[in-house]
């Protein structure tokens, strides 16, 4: 049977092997500390196997992710080769812009680098040069992700050898993406006629730093979850909510929910950070738990309820405040002003959606 | 009551644009503490909240592939994808991209569109160019809201179309949040199915929206223009 697991080590070894590499990049400002959090990074996954099955104790890992959070926190996270740009050669309207628009993206980033991509990184001639030779054959390896994701998702399931299921039961999704990161390697290798992976490994590398702590923040937010459940900040709301909420009635608990997503992360700019705290509110406890909706779709739904208001806000940088820049736009809010009279609408339709379908 | 002041840390934190891991984690912390959870308790949380929500970062192991095929030409293909919408009006322009924009979201490429990588260089050049063909230099007021208008479709697009794909991080968060949390077993390929007709519903009220910037265009140009005759 193939586990889930497997993946889980192989990624902890490949943060482990970026952590060892940046460590002794003498092109990064900040080498050691940043090498400190790809490792530590690395280590958590597979000691967190051990969590799930219960044979270690939490609290040491727990421990681990408070002190990679400070690491970044408090900005001794670095991307390397921030001194070298190995885009040197007037490569501008590329490659420096989509790493200056990276930097916009998380422009909270302290110490991040000074704009020059990490590691090797082709100059965009030589990629135009590229592109023009192998044509839409690019879109094959990239395209097989979706394929054998799904694939595996759809019949991964009814794959039984030896009595047994061939992927792991209830992470088949997971595993086909995995799986698909890896074998559209090997599809590339074809593709581009290379003899190692040697390259993969250092472009992953590349866009792994160039994520830098992003990259774990999902996971992140994903505890917080977990601890407002634990420490009852749903039911806090949840007793709230019930004594302004007539009991029973659907209707205003849906819109509730949908416009509170869309509010919170009005506020907040990440539709990801409001989910967790609505859903304990609202979503879990009196939708699906009291009112027996359904989870899947609540959930689906609200999270984009939280989209509507991310075209909202000006919070939400990366997205309207970065392209007011780039495109030397005069108001800071012409692209929120575009984008309001389809957010107002599409909420409505969400609150419907979700109404209709749900219950 | 006192553990909604972990919220407030949230949106204060996200409101100062102070780290964002940072702040989530200082907001895990408080809230443990004021709901009463002794520091260990608040350890084995974060531990076990990680532990179980790993699903989350698979992303990372197709990260060394997209990489790759960005070294070979990814972007510079899509672009040369997106140039050939350049015979369309203006409207047109915006209502296909914003088409294509959310196709190849659904089906995870998320990062071959962006501000930088195709709004920037192409969509809302082409945009003001088609615009500049039928009617003549255009009003600096009229220029900005074209390229405004660009930079809004693919935000819908990448929004709207990126839960439909199965292995994004916002469906593997969901997942994991509520499965660690409430002991559910969903499946990632039901909350990306649900997401659908939110998806078509976006696309139907942007794309009108796009085409309509042609009405809009013709009517404002065409005031202009009496304007001018009256002058």
């Amino acid at each position: 049977m193939i586990s889930v697991e497997w993946f889980y080590w192989l990624m902890g070894l490949f943060w482990l092997g970026v952590g060892v590499l940046v460590a002794r990049d003498r092109t990064n400002p900040k080498r050691l500390t940043s090498g400190l959090f790809w490792a530590l990074l690395g280590l958590c996954f597979p000691y967190s196997s051990f969590v799930v099955t219960k044979t270690a104790p939490a609290w040491p890992l727990g421990l681990v992710i408070v002190v990679i959070a400070a690491l970044a926190g408090t900005g001794r996270l670095a991307k390397s080769g921030s001194a070298t740009a190995a885009t040197a050669d007037g490569d501008v309207e590329g490659a420096n812009l989509d790493r200056d628009a990276d930097r916009g993206d998380r422009g909270v980033r302290p110490g991040g680098g000074t704009g020059g991509s990490s590691v090797a990184l082709a100059p965009t001639r030589e990629r135009e040069a590229r592109a023009e030779k192998f044509g839409n054959r690019l879109f094959i390896p990239v395209l097989a992700i979706p394929v054998i994701t799904a694939l595996c998702a759809i019949a991964g399931p009814y794959v039984i050898i030896g009595g047994r299921p061939l992927l792991q039961k209830g992470s088949e999704t997971v595993i086909g993406l995995a799986a698909a990161g890896i074998i559209a390697i090997v599809i590339s290798m074809v593709v581009f006629k290379l003899r190692s992976p040697a390259l993969a490994l250092t472009e992953g590398r590349r866009l792994t730093e160039d994520l830098g702590w992003a990259l774990v923040l999902p996971q992140l937010l994903s505890v917080l979850g977990l601890v407002f459940a634990t420490a009852g900040v749903g039911t806090a709301i949840g007793s709230t909510v019930s004594a302004i909420l007539p009991k029973g009635s659907l209707l205003p608990a849906v819109i509730l929910y949908c416009v509170g997503m869309a509010v919170f992360t009005v506020i907040m700019g990440n539709a990801f950070a409001a989910f967790p705290v609505l859903t304990a509110a609202i979503g879990y406890p009196v939708l699906v738990a009291a009112m027996g909706g359904n989870p899947a779709a609540v959930f689906a739904i609200g999270m984009l309820s939280g989209y509507c208001g991310t075209l909202c806000t000006p919070m939400a940088a990366n997205f309207n405040i970065v392209p007011v820049a780039l495109l030397e736009l005069k108001s800071n809010y012409a692209v929120i002003r575009a984008q309001l009279p389809t957010a107002i609408p599409l909420l409505v339709a969400n609150i419907v959606i979700m109404y209709v379908v749900a219950f | 009551m006192l553990v909604l002041l972990g919220i407030l840390v949230v949106v204060v934190g996200f409101a100062l644009k102070l780290n964002p891991m940072l702040v989530v984690t200082v907001a895990g912390l408080v809230t443990g503490f004021l709901g009463g959870m002794t520091p260990l308790a608040v350890l084995n949380a974060f531990g076990t909240g990680f532990a179980g929500s790993r699903s989350v970062s698979i992303f990372l192991l197709v990260l060394p592939v997209i990489g790759l095929v960005e070294h070979f030409g990814l972007q510079q293909q899509a672009r040369r994808l997106v140039s050939k919408l350049a015979r369309l009006s203006t409207g047109g322009i915006l209502a296909g991209y914003l088409f294509l924009r959310q196709i190849l979201a659904a089906i995870g490429l998320m990062s071959i569109g962006g501000h930088a990588q195709t709004v920037r260089p192409l969509v809302a050049p082409m945009a003001e160019a088609a615009a500049v063909r039928k009617y003549g230099p255009l009003p600096d007021k009229v220029v900005q809201r074209i390229r405004a208008f660009a930079a809004s479709t693919d935000n819908v697009g990448a929004f709207f179309g990126e839960d439909i794909f199965v292995a994004v991080g916002a469906v593997l968060l969901i997942t994991s949040f509520v499965d660690t949390t409430y002991g559910f077993t969903l499946v990632p390929l039901q909350v990306a199915l649900w997401a659908i007709p939110t998806a078509v519903v976006a696309l139907l009220i942007h794309g009108t929206r796009s085409l309509l910037v042609d009405r809009t265009l013709r009517r404002e140009m065409a005031g202009l223009a009496t304007a001018e005759v009256t002058r």
